[in-house]
């Protein structure tokens, strides 16, 4: 049996989707990114070798994606996590669809066509607006781990509304909300609410909506506000923190069937 | 060592830097032979200014300058602090930045720096901050600073638009008579229109390389082989140096050598350069096999209207015919041709933050255009010459990402 590999390096962190040749997942692996990220890539590997029960050499074909995709020396080429996150979304929802991807420090919008094939996409700007580097900050600024927030987004009974998209100047105003005694969870909301308006504005709404990347699978609720705000079902495939490593597999088992 | 992303090179771009050198030379020796030097927007009446016999200098193209050296980005805080918007033309500031704290690209071609005005002149068909970056000058020396206004979305140019802009024009000569300290020398005025057009001509001819398949040259090039058409139009040596660039790419053409090796895609730029990372995109695209063949900026310097049986109307009518002062309409029929025309596959907008302008992709025409055209768009997001707006990785991602839209395509 042959296996194909495809490892997501991101911002934060590292993903990795071991397929066998029925396109079926045998492992997939996590580790944060660090700061070298071939070695990164080494243990997301090892660890998927080992819950697989396969050794390196069953792996047919590799391919890597996200910021660190220059970085995996062990790779058989490169992919964006543009195509990697649009063709594991498409895999799982065989319409057309926009595929909203939230990560760490870039949000993602992506039209496919009822084929899976990409008409057009959008990166967020030089900005932090959107993803999950905002959050990050919220948390930080309310002294809460940014594992806890969902729950209190959930929570939120009443909505508290960040003006601004500047993470710097949401900050700001969050101080200014504390001072003036909102409650932690409401505020956790407008800033949950803040980061789906962002990505409103990026681009239109094609086909449904499927929402991937860390931030989204970890913020749940976001998916509820996001919903609210397209006024449509937010689909998530399963695992969608590994969607762009599931992509990059998939492209892997793909062109080694091609011969490439 | 030639490596597989490096730009290949003209032979022709040696004797340029001749050239450019000889006209910066010619600058900095002005004063001492008792030649008045003019200050023009890189759009403005230069056919006027070298007929009064001024020697004519473009901040413009000083301010590239600063942005391929990469000097800007540490020059633009310093007219901050003066108190010139971040959030306005990257060229001003960082030039401005430049004048304040004494430091210039120009000094590494033992230049002390840009020359003094004796008078500036300047043409909004670009928009308003050239005027007021001139009348910052006008002010630190004392020195008149003139202009034309130009309307701007211009959709038909008609007898009214091109008397308006015609008359303002000549409303000129008084003053640059008394500045140069001479009289206007009509035959001399369509003289150097006569030399404007054909370095024009040959421009544009240089530029129509690129409808070639392959194409013998990318923007990137095209980027460094303007400066004479910038700077020296309306003088023989622009004209000698096109006719040898022609004949280099006509040659590289009839050889069916590539810019880019192995073709697979070309694209059109629209919207300003980045100066400061001109040599990476050209490197990146290099790598995909990309060819960026052809860009609305290049062909900003193509003035086809230039007359010299009617120097003034024609004068009027060249420089309201350029890209940045005309309507949507028009900018749409534009591209739209020059995609044709450049056998396109795709289309970057290159969104300036400083360069609101000559940014195309803020009024719904990426959208409009593909949807006419049929053919993907990417937009960048960063700067003319301030590279605190530019991300280098998101930009990188993003074309790589639009490369493999255009092989699915």
């Amino acid at each position: 049996m042959h296996y194909f590999c495809g490892i997501d390096i991101g911002a934060s962190a590292a993903k990795l989707v071991l397929l066998d040749e029925n396109q079926q997942v045998v492992a997939r692996t996590i580790h944060h990114s660090g700061v070298d990220y071939a070695q990164t890539a080494d243990h997301c590997l090892a660890d998927a070798l080992s819950a697989a029960g396969v050794t390196r050499q069953q792996i047919a074909a590799s391919l890597s994606t996200g910021y660190g995709r220059d970085n995996v020396p062990w790779v058989g080429g490169k992919i964006t996590e543009i195509a990697c996150h649009g063709k594991g979304a498409f895999f799982h929802f065989r319409r057309a669809i926009t595929v909203i991807d939230i990560g760490a420090q870039d949000s993602k919008v992506i039209h496919l066509d009822n084929r899976g094939r990409r008409t057009s996409f959008k990166m967020n700007r030089k900005c932090a607006a959107g993803t999950g580097a905002f959050l990050e900050e919220i948390a930080l600024r309310l002294n809460r781990p940014v594992a806890e927030l969902n729950d209190l987004a959930e929570r939120s009974t009443r909505e508290v509304s960040l003006g601004s998209f500047c993470t710097v100047f949401a900050a700001t105003e969050i101080l200014a909300k504390i001072r003036a005694g909102e409650q932690v969870e409401d505020i956790v909301k407008g800033a949950f609410r803040s980061v789906v308006k962002r990505i409103v504005e990026m681009d239109t709404l094609v086909g449904d909506l499927v929402m991937t990347g860390g931030v989204a699978a970890h913020n749940r609720y976001l998916a509820t506000l996001a919903e609210e705000a397209f006024g449509t079902h937010a689909h998530m495939p399963p695992d969608p923190q590994h969607v762009g490593a599931f992509g990059a597999a998939l492209f892997a088992l793909e062109r080694h069937e091609q011969g490439e | 060592m030639s490596s597989a992303t490096e730009r290949r090179d003209f032979e022709a771009t040696k004797k340029m830097k001749g050239v450019m050198g000889k006209y910066f030379m010619e600058l900095t020796q002005g004063p001492q032979q008792g030649r008045k030097t003019a200050w023009c927007t890189s759009v403005g009446p230069a056919e006027l200014l070298r007929a009064l016999g001024y020697n004519v200098y473009f901040p413009e193209n000083h301010g590239a300058m600063l942005g391929a050296t990469r000097m800007a980005t540490d020059l633009i805080p310093l007219a901050n602090a003066r108190g010139f918007s971040p959030d306005i033309c990257s060229y001003l500031t960082s030039d401005i930045g430049s004048y304040l704290k004494g430091e210039s690209p120009l000094q590494k071609m033992k230049m002390p720096g840009p020359p003094k005005a004796d008078v500036l002149v300047f043409n909004t068909n670009q928009c308003r901050d050239v005027k007021d970056w001139f009348q910052f000058y006008g002010r630190e020396w004392n020195v008149p600073c003139v202009g034309i206004h130009t309307p701007r979305a211009i959709g038909e140019l008609d007898d009214s638009l091109i008397d308006h802009v015609a008359q303002q024009t000549e409303a000129l000569v008084e003053p640059l008579e008394k500045a140069a300290g001479t009289k206007l020398d009509i035959d001399k005025l369509r003289e150097t229109i006569a030399l404007s057009k054909q370095c024009t001509d040959l421009w544009k001819t240089v530029l129509e390389a690129a409808a070639n398949v392959p194409s013998p040259l990318t923007f990137f090039d095209g980027t460094i082989q303007m400066g004479p058409a910038v700077v020296l139009r309306g003088h023989q040596d622009a004209v000698d140096y096109y006719r040898l660039l022609l004949d280099e790419l006509k040659q590289r053409a009839a050889d069916g050598v590539a810019a880019v090796e192995g073709e697979r895609f070309r694209v059109y730029w629209e919207g300003m350069p980045i100066w400061g990372k001109l040599s990476s995109l050209s490197g990146q695209f290099t790598e995909l096999r990309t060819c960026v063949a052809a860009s609305t900026y290049c062909n900003s310097w193509v003035f086809e209207a230039l007359d010299p049986s009617d120097p003034f109307r024609s004068m009027a009518r060249a420089y309201s015919s350029i890209f940045i002062c005309r309507s949507e309409e028009f900018k749409e029929q534009y591209i739209q041709q020059m995609v044709e025309h450049f056998r396109i596959d795709g289309i970057l907008y290159h969104d300036a933050k400083t360069c609101p302008n000559n940014s195309n992709n803020r009024y719904e025409m990426p959208e409009r255009l593909r949807q006419k055209l049929g053919k993907p768009y990417l937009v960048v997001n960063g700067d003319l010459n301030d590279l605190r707006l530019y991300s280098e990785e998101q930009t990188r991602t993003n074309i790589e990402a639009f490369v493999e839209q255009l092989a699915e395509e």
